[in-house]
């Protein structure tokens, strides 16, 4: 579903990715890993419409996006996280999911000001997805606090349901991981696991943690000072040269 | 650190002295065709010196007497307190706000007129400041120019009612209507700027709109404004002592009444309270509503907000367009209600006590709009023989703010939309 073919970004002089292609099939889970500054954020950034790529293509579903705005990318049903949380912190958590579902509800303002039974009926419909989805990450007793009250590990879940809510298709993870205690990290397995099985989600993964990675990753994607590395399965990776001497070799 | 707050205090005292001592301390004096210079007589250098002396005192000791202001515990006796329950609150602020517009309905029937003109008056910058505050304190987009939409009300109404005969009722909604397109064309093109250009580029539409008016004689009477504007009707009677419109009787004929002047400033400030509390509860209403939800979200993380499919541009565009709206709506009222207008009116100091009241009241707080307003509007008038401080009293209240409750006088609380347990 999706494709991308010898994506390129500069910035200024230096050249932060070069060439790397991957593709993401439906029903699976693709994993980007690479040291730290590789550019795996910055693949993410092109692939989401932040960024305008120097160089290359990114198809969805057959059709080209690149270079699109960030949020007709995500109205296409590709939905990302980001690798430092980003909530609204001064809403609720309930309400970040609703704002997540802003194309969802009827935002015709004179509905909403007589309050159709269209809006209604939307309106409650978007409350049942959210509650639905904090539920599944284990939320729903907090659904009324500040999405900024909440514990790290609880942001990061938050996180997901908020693009889970907006039904997409494929799904971006950027370092889901990162600071969650060993248990959390087990949950966090189950739930991608999950999202692929019981939702029809694909996902696309950066993560640093091996053992997430290597035991939920479909394929994985190495790169390396912006260039690609390796690609490949799990058995595959774990067994390269280049990437035992440039990434484990380096650990 | 002594040393750097000694000479820091004394830069500043010297500036106090250059600034001060030619404008205060030297008069122009006429004498015959010629003009002469002169100075001042001694207690006015005193005063100078005085003045320089106490800026120098303050600068020196600055750190000390700030971190004390701030420590005062009595401006803020509600700081450590816990919030109130959201469903007590709003169940409170209900009850406060039926309250004030009850009082409101009878009270100008036991005042003077120019009491009730001038809460006219108040009624309509309340309209303004709630207007501006979706802009500035929901969408968080500081514009500059607002007076411009204000000005397109205004002239909507004044020049339909001139070249068409347009009656005030059929030139509110066409007036809001207006103003409405006016903020969604220049919006489109400026909202894509962030921060500071885009208040300067407001500012500069603010005063484009004001010369055009003033330049454009042919059309809209240049500085000289537009006269006649009449009044509301009511049901087709009019208020005044003869009827001026054929067709329409006047009120007090249909009532068996005596003719009196204050029933038509009293119906006045009867509409602009009607109008006051519909845009009040209109943008109540719109907070709750996605919308209000989107300017919201994109105020805290634009980038979290557009990662999920919002269009900053839309957002910011719908806030800046309903904004110009109730500006519109406010403008008709205020060309109803003086009879008169001109560019004079739409000047950018307008603009910035609009901004002032915002930003008083607490950015995003309804109550706290209204009572700015109601202060800004009101307490000019009772000091009158203070009108030249004016500005001067400004700005030190906008200091002080700054310093004491940046988050304004009643900094907004959401309703939060509350997820309901259904078992
Ligand atoms: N907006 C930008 N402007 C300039 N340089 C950038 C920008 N974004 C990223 N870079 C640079 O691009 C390189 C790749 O950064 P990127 O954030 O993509 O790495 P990463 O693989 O996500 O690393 P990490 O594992 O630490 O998150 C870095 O050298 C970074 O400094
Ligand atoms: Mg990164």
């Amino acid at each position: 579903m999706l494709d991308v073919k010898n994506l390129s970004m500069r910035f200024g002089g230096l050249l932060a990715v070069d060439q790397v292609s991957l593709d993401v099939q439906e029903h699976e889970i693709v994993s980007i890993i690479g040291p730290n500054g590789a550019g795996k954020t910055t693949v993410f950034n092109c692939i989401s419409g932040f960024y305008k790529p120097s160089g290359g293509k990114i198809l969805f579903e057959g059709k080209e996006v690149q270079g699109k705005p960030d949020y007709k990318i995500s109205r296409l049903g590709m939905v990302r996280t980001f690798q430092h949380v980003r909530l609204f912190n001064k809403m609720t958590v309930v309400e970040n999911l609703l704002v997540a579902q802003h194309r969802h509800l009827n935002t015709n303002l004179l509905s909403g000001l007589i309050k159709t039974p269209n809006y209604r009926s939307r309106e409650q419909k978007s409350l049942d997805r959210a509650a639905y989805w904090l539920e599944r990450v284990g939320l729903l007793d907090l659904a009324n606090r500040d999405a900024g009250n909440l514990a790290y590990g609880q942001q990061r879940r938050l996180e997901i349901a908020r693009c889970m809510v907006t039904e997409p298709k494929l799904l971006m993870l950027d370092e889901p991981a990162a600071g969650l205690n060993p248990a959390e990290t087990k949950d966090l397995n189950q739930l991608i696991v999950s999202l692929k099985e019981d939702y029809n989600v694909s996902v696309l993964l950066i993560e640093h943690d091996m053992s997430l990675v290597m035991d939920i990753s479909d394929r994985i994607t190495v790169i390396n000072q912006g260039r690609p590395l390796a690609a490949g399965t799990p058995d595959e990776v774990r067994q390269n040269d280049d990437v035992i001497k440039a990434y484990l070799g380096e650990a | 650190m002594a040393a750097h707050n000694f000479k820091h205090a004394l830069f500043c005292a010297v500036v106090t002295m250059v600034i001060a001592f030619p404008i205060l301390g030297l008069n122009l004096v006429a004498r015959g065709t010629r003009v002469g210079l002169e100075g001042a007589d001694a207690s006015t250098i005193i005063s100078v010196f005085v003045a320089a002396a106490i800026v120098f005192f303050f600068q020196l000791y600055r750190d000390t007497i700030m971190g004390n202001l701030g420590k005062l515990p009595a401006l803020n006796p509600l700081a450590g307190r816990e919030p109130m329950p959201q469903a007590k609150r709003v169940k409170l602020e209900s009850w406060a706000l039926t309250g004030i517009i009850v009082l409101a309905l009878f009270w100008p029937f036991f005042v003077s007129r120019g009491s009730v003109d001038l809460a006219t008056l108040v009624l309509i910058y309340v309209m303004l400041a709630l207007g501006l505050n979706v802009v500035v304190g929901l969408a968080g987009l500081l514009d500059l120019g607002y007076v411009a939409f204000y000005a397109v009300g205004a002239y909507t109404f004044a020049l339909l009612s001139q070249y068409m005969g347009i009656s005030f009722w059929m030139a509110l909604p066409i007036g809001a209507l207006l103003a409405a397109l006016f903020g969604l064309v220049l919006g489109f093109p400026v909202l894509r700027l962030r921060g500071d250009y885009l208040a300067i580029v407001t500012l500069g539409f603010g005063e484009i709109i004001r010369i055009l008016l003033n330049n454009w004689t042919s059309i809209t009477g240049g500085p000289n404004g537009i006269g006649g504007i009449p009044e509301p009707t009511l049901f087709g009677m009019e208020f005044g002592r003869r009827v001026k419109e054929e067709g329409n009787t006047s009120f007090h004929e249909t009532f068996g009444i005596a003719y009196s002047g204050e029933h038509k400033v009293i119906f006045l400030y009867l509409i602009a309270l009607v109008l006051a509390v519909i845009t009040a509860l209109v943008i109540r209403r719109l907070m709750r509503m996605p919308v209000g939800r989107a300017w919201e979200a994109l105020r805290e993380d634009e980038i979290a907000a557009r990662s999920l499919g919002l269009s900053r541009t839309a957002v910011k565009l719908s806030a800046f367009t309903i904004g110009a709206f109730f500006a519109g709506f406010a403008g008709t009222v205020f060309a109803s209600k003086q009879g008169f207008i001109s560019p004079e009116s739409f000047v950018f100091l307008e603009s910035a006590i609009i901004l002032a009241i915002v930003v008083l009241g607490g950015m995003g707080s309804q109550i706290g709009v209204i009572l700015a307003a109601i202060a800004v509007t009101i307490l000019p008038e009772l000091a009158r023989e203070f009108a030249d401080y004016r500005m001067l009293v400004f700005g030190a209240a906008m200091v002080l703010m700054m310093v004491w409750r940046p988050q304004g006088l009643m900094p907004m609380r959401r309703i939060h939309i509350e997820l309901k347990r259904q078992e």
